[in-house]
């Protein structure tokens, strides 16, 4: 079934169309939506199509690791609900969660858009700690993009909850946002045979034979990569996967 | 000492604003959606669909089988650690027993019909939400039922019997908390939880202030499903 539904995607895509009728570097439409959640510090609704991810900020004030004690520190954690997916299964995070979830951790990370020595409160003994969760609400496709979309997102939107040296109280926020430079922007470029595509449904998601994943900074340049399934790549290829994903990202940075 | 005014200045009967809407998950068979104040959860149906472990398969009839769980950042406190807790298996479990007196599933042996309730965001009375979103997502999904399930918190603060308790009402040191499930045509009551100390007398309060709340909760359940198969 999927070689046939594999043939037909690629047959359209020598048309430079797709199944729904999309140009092969065409995003769905795009929605984000922040303050989705009040009691979190920060929160992002994203949705791309009819896939759905609310990310979510919370912090707190940990011990700086002994080998960086003048800085804070971030954590990404993505959460495949099966809600949004009759393939999820409740349970023990799998790999694809976790890969999702690296992978939305380096490219913020590698970024340096969190200065994480602007974190610290008293070096060695406090600092804060960054936590973003992306639950997913509705899996139609592309969740590499949606959810790094929805992490900087509900970044950007945090304000850090108010600290009295001792106690955090979560129910009294501040108007301090977390101090950010610029964010990057995520994109991940998918290939069928020879062809190129962005933002595969549920059903393109299924059975390409390499993604890659690009995190783009403003200035152009990138901070991570990731490359997914099974089959190889060119260099040439690869390079022309970095190439789309970077011009697909200033549109993707206009919603930010 | 008295409870004069409410903490959000509500009248005593009064329940928090609801909203509702069906039909909020595409790849969900059916799904729902349930709002009361700042409390928001969300219902999906997956099934009827073969059950997994086999040894749970009932040959008679379909199981019903929910999964409650809160979204990371979602309580007023810290993070909540994902994954299951003693809490959230214990309401997973008292919400299935909520709903299955409605709902018929002889049609489907050994199969299962899965409810995920996911919670974004929380201000008491989260299981109720649950079970009014749940009772949506499995009209949306064609599961056949004979009614629909309403939930709300009555309770005392002080001296007062109040409906729909917000979180500073929930946690006052002189405060119960009631958690009913009511089934709409019937009345009869389907989950039944309490805890802190009441009279006989204001527990029949409680369930009567519940029954009149329940009537709006169901007209807000019966619009949103309205809503999603009208003919455009």
């Amino acid at each position: 079934m999927h070689e046939e539904l594999r043939n037909e995607i690629i047959s359209l895509l020598s048309k430079q169309v797709r199944l729904d009728g999309r140009k092969p570097d065409q995003y769905r439409n795009i929605s984000i939506e922040t303050g989705v959640s009040k009691n979190a510090e920060g929160s992002a609704r994203v949705k791309i199509g009819e896939t759905e991810v609310i990310a979510g900020v919370k912090m707190e004030v940990m011990t700086p690791y002994p080998d960086t004690p003048d800085q804070g520190s971030l954590m990404v954690n993505v959460e495949l609900y099966p809600m949004s997916s009759p393939e999820f299964e409740s349970g023990p995070p799998d790999s694809y969660s976790i890969e999702l979830a690296r992978v939305t951790d380096r490219g913020i990370r590698e970024s340096k858009c969190i200065d994480t020595k602007k974190l610290c409160i008293k070096e060695g003994e406090k600092a804060w700690t960054v936590v973003i969760d992306v639950c997913t609400m509705n899996d139609s496709g592309n969740l590499f993009d949606a959810i790094s979309l929805a992490a900087t997102a509900a970044l950007k939107s945090a304000v850090f909850p108010t600290f009295d040296g001792e106690k955090i109280d979560y129910k009294h926020k501040t108007d301090k946002k977390i101090p950010l430079n610029k964010l990057p922007v995520t994109v991940t470029v998918f290939k069928y045979g020879n062809h190129l595509m962005i933002d595969p449904t549920n059903e393109e998601d299924k059975i390409y034979d390499s993604r890659l994943t690009v995190s783009v900074l403003e200035n152009g340049n990138i901070c991570s990569l990731q490359k997914g399934g099974n089959e190889a790549v060119t260099q040439d290829d690869a390079i022309r996967m970095i190439e789309l994903a970077r011009e697909k990202s200033k549109e993707l940075r206009k919603h930010i | 000492m008295s409870y004069d005014k409410r903490f959000d200045g509500r009248k005593f009967d009064e329940t928090r604003p609801m909203e509702a809407k069906a039909g909020v998950i595409p790849r969900a068979v059916g799904s729902g959606w349930f709002k009361i104040g700042n409390t928001e959860a969300y219902a999906a149906v997956y099934g009827p669909r073969e059950m997994f472990p086999k040894f749970m398969q009932d040959p008679q009839k379909g199981v019903l089988r929910c999964n409650y769980n809160m979204m990371p950042f979602s309580s007023g406190g810290e993070r909540v650690r994902p994954g299951p807790s003693r809490r959230s298996k214990e309401i997973s479990f008292v919400m299935e027993r909520a709903l299955r007196p409605v709902v018929d599933l002889t049609e489907f042996p050994n199969a299962v019909v899965d409810v995920f309730i996911e919670l974004p965001q929380t201000d008491a009375g989260t299981r109720c939400a649950g079970i009014c979103a749940a009772s949506i997502a499995l009209a949306d999904a064609g599961i056949p039922m004979k009614d629909m399930v309403c939930a709300i918190s009555a309770g005392r603060v002080i001296d007062k019997m109040i409906i729909d308790l917000n979180y500073e009402e929930d946690s006052h040191e002189d405060g119960v908390d009631i958690p009913i499930a009511m089934l709409h045509n019937s009345k009869q009551i389907s989950l039944l939880q309490m805890d802190g100390e009441l009279s006989v007398e204001q527990l029949k309060t409680a369930m009567k202030m519940v029954e009149k709340a329940c009537e709006q909760i169901f007209e807000v359940q019966k619009a949103a499903l309205k809503k999603k198969f009208e003919v455009q």
